[in-house]
């Protein structure tokens, strides 16, 4: 990052302001638009803080929002309300080739009567850089992104994994202060996509230039992000780190759309201190941590995900929150089991069980069993 | 029969009728054409295979300036075609939304319309006191005795208009395909409106540009209806040479030499263009 930084003067010369103004910002931005005579709300008022050098993720389903957010950022659509600043600069109606950040495209959208050498050297020769200059940064991209030898290929003599690399360093010649990235792997199979999202993660460290990366794969944002958006419905579910969003999902939709996760409703029995008890079956206990926000008579949704729960056959001890249930189905999956366990009220509960000793499993199809998981892995939704 | 001898055979089955149909009425009057071209006589005592090149020499030395004419008024046609049709191409490609068709209906529409028709219409426009001329005239902005009718520029503006379409439709074709995620990825690396076109759109809108050329400039170089609907006696181009030379003269040998001459000149012309800008690699210097 260091050594990048020392490449360009007049970077070094801004850094202070930089470190303090975030890369990018989306403040309250709303996208509207027409179609066939009825008013379409893509994007419902979205604010976000990207900051410098971040590997941010914009996650969530088709249709969430979080591709015309980037559309947006990019300078491809115009908001209908709010402001886009980059780096504290409002960009609104600025268009895309006067914006200093560049995009990466779902299909590469590669210039197909260029070879590689012209396709990277594409944005340089626009900004009338000298052709020394670039010469230096072309190789010194190709090399980056391994491609050294293929720079007179045309995109269509190529495979799928190494366009995905010309589009890359096509982008990232430029040395844009933020790369937007709409997912960049999505056409690639799965070893190759597995091998880009190390790739990908690497080459940001190496160029340490702010990443924006789109996508519905859960997975591939959990594995690089620094930060992950999870978008749904044109807003902003949580925004939070990995570990965060995955182990403490703060809505419904977050926790049913990140990995697998378990639902249980009930009605709050009591509150004590710092813990609610939630009533469910008989015999049932579970106990709600941080109970300060609920009071006795509240409705409440409780997630637990499906590595957090242990599966037994005699009633656990000690302060557990536990629940019984009947097996329904039992699938052995190599490292571990998946136990579906039906409640008393219906409840479907998935539980995973390591592998870690033998492979037997605990408990067989229609036994019926405890599942019990310390408090503290359990969230209430909102 | 076998089911392999018969799987074998498909292919020549499927193609016989189209075969059949070219042998007999290309392969075969081509031959016949050639022959004639090769013969000398007269009408009245007949024609004799001599294999003679007498009708070639004859027919380029006496018409050399109608064939260098009708070469000329083909390129400007075709320069025309291109200047005039790109943009209407262009147009409906990007901006025809969804009337596409309805728009490309509209451009074939006259061509609905006998072709001869067509150009005497022209004519009737182009007339001395017509419906362009006419108004310009009686309000002084043309002397009385302008006319355009019965100059090349009458038969060039012909040739333009009546194969148009031929040329507006693989532009279009061309322009269509561009997948407008390039224009955006040219727009994301600096590119302005202007070098967005010069590097992306033009480059990858050649092919069709190259597919309208070639299929404006070979009947335009060879029509005859134009020069004799809307030229003068100054304005012949070679198809009317030959026209004439069949039906009137009933010179068969020379009408006939006079066609394969234009028909190698097309070829030749072909050839040279095909390998001169039908490659990729011209598109990748016009991108640069």
């Amino acid at each position: 990052m260091t050594e990048t930084q020392a490449g360009t003067g007049a970077d070094v010369a801004a850094a202070p302001t930089s470190q303090t103004v975030p890369a990018i910002e989306l403040d309250n931005v709303v996208k509207e638009y027409t179609s066939h005579g009825e008013v379409v709300r893509a994007v419902k008022g979205v604010s976000l803080t990207i900051t410098e050098g971040e590997f941010f993720s914009l996650l969530g389903p088709s249709g969430c929002g979080k591709t015309t957010s980037m559309r947006m950022i990019a300078g491809f659509e115009d908001p209908t309300g709010g402001v886009v600043r980059l780096h504290g600069e409002d960009v609104t109606g600025v268009p895309p080739n006067r914006r200093d950040v560049n995009m990466v495209f779902q299909s590469y959208a590669l210039f197909p009567h260029m070879n590689v050498w012209d396709n990277i050297a594409f944005g340089l020769k626009r900004k009338k850089v000298a052709d020394a200059e670039i010469r230096r940064r072309v190789g010194e991209t190709l090399e980056v992104v391994d491609l050294l030898g293929r720079e007179k290929r045309r995109p269509k003599e190529m495979s799928g994994g190494q366009q995905q690399r010309v589009a890359l360093a096509r982008a990232l010649v430029n040395r844009p202060r933020a790369l937007l990235l709409d997912e960049p792997l999505g056409a690639l199979d799965l070893k190759l996509r597995q091998h880009m999202q190390i790739e990908l993660k690497r080459i940001q460290r190496e160029v340490g230039i702010t990443f924006v990366y789109v996508t519905h794969d859960q997975g591939e944002a959990l594995t690089m992000s620094d930060r992950i958006a999870v978008m749904n419905d044109g807003l902003v579910e949580q925004l939070a780190d990995p570990r965060e969003i995955y182990e403490r999902p703060a809505t419904k939709f977050v926790a049913g759309f990140i990995g697998t996760s378990n639902l249980l409703g009930g009605t709050v029995q009591e509150v004590a201190g710092d813990t609610a008890v939630l009533a469910l079956g008989a015999g049932d206990r579970v106990v709600i941590p941080r109970g300060g926000t609920v009071a006795a008579g509240d409705a409440v949704d409780l997630t637990v995900r499906p590595e957090k729960i242990t599966i037994s056959r005699e009633q656990p001890a000690g302060d557990v929150s536990v629940v019984r249930g009947t097996v329904s189905e039992v699938v052995y999956l190599g490292t571990y089991n998946s136990y579906m366990v039906v409640l008393a009220d219906g409840a479907e509960i998935t539980v995973f069980e390591q592998n870690a000793h033998d492979s037997s499993t605990t408990a067989e199809r229609g036994d019926t069993v405890w599942l019990s998981w310390q408090p503290r892995h359990s969230f209430v939704l909102r | 029969m076998s089911s392999r001898l018969r799987a074998a055979l498909t292919p020549y089955a499927l193609i016989f009728p189209g075969g059949l149909w070219l042998a007999i009425f290309f392969v075969v009057p081509t031959v016949v054409m050639l022959s004639l071209s090769l013969q000398s006589g007269d009408v009245v005592s007949g024609y004799a295979f001599t294999f003679n090149w007498h009708s070639y020499v004859d027919g380029i030395t006496t018409y050399h300036d109608q064939i260098v004419r009708s070469v000329i008024y083909g390129l400007a046609a075709t320069l025309i075609q291109i200047v005039v049709g790109f943009p209407v191409a262009y147009w409906i490609a990007f901006r025809g939304g969804r009337r596409k068709s309805v728009y490309l209906f509209l451009l074939l529409l006259p061509f609905l319309v006998s072709f001869v028709l067509r150009t005497i219409s022209w004519q009737f426009f182009l007339s001395d006191n017509g419906l362009l001329l006419g108004p310009l005239k009686s309000l002084g902005l043309l002397p009385q005795d302008f006319h355009i009718l019965a100059t090349s520029v009458a038969v060039v503006c012909g040739l333009a208009y009546n194969y148009l379409p031929f040329m507006v439709l693989p532009m279009y074709v061309a322009l269509e395909r561009i997948d407008p995620r390039l224009l955006e990825a040219a727009q994301d690396l600096y590119a302005g409106r202007t070098q967005t076109f010069l590097r992306v759109v033009l480059p990858l809108s050649l092919p069709g540009v190259f597919a309208g050329v070639l299929m404006t400039f070979v009947p335009a170089t060879s029509d005859y209806v134009n020069a004799s609907v809307l030229g003068g006696t100054s304005n012949t181009m070679i198809g009317n040479v030959i026209q004439n030379q069949f039906l009137v003269n009933q010179d068969y040998p020379v009408a006939s030499a006079l066609s394969f001459t234009l028909m190698a000149l097309l070829l030749a012309g072909i050839y040279a263009y095909a390998r001169v800008l039908g490659t990729e690699d011209v598109l990748e210097v016009a991108a640069r």
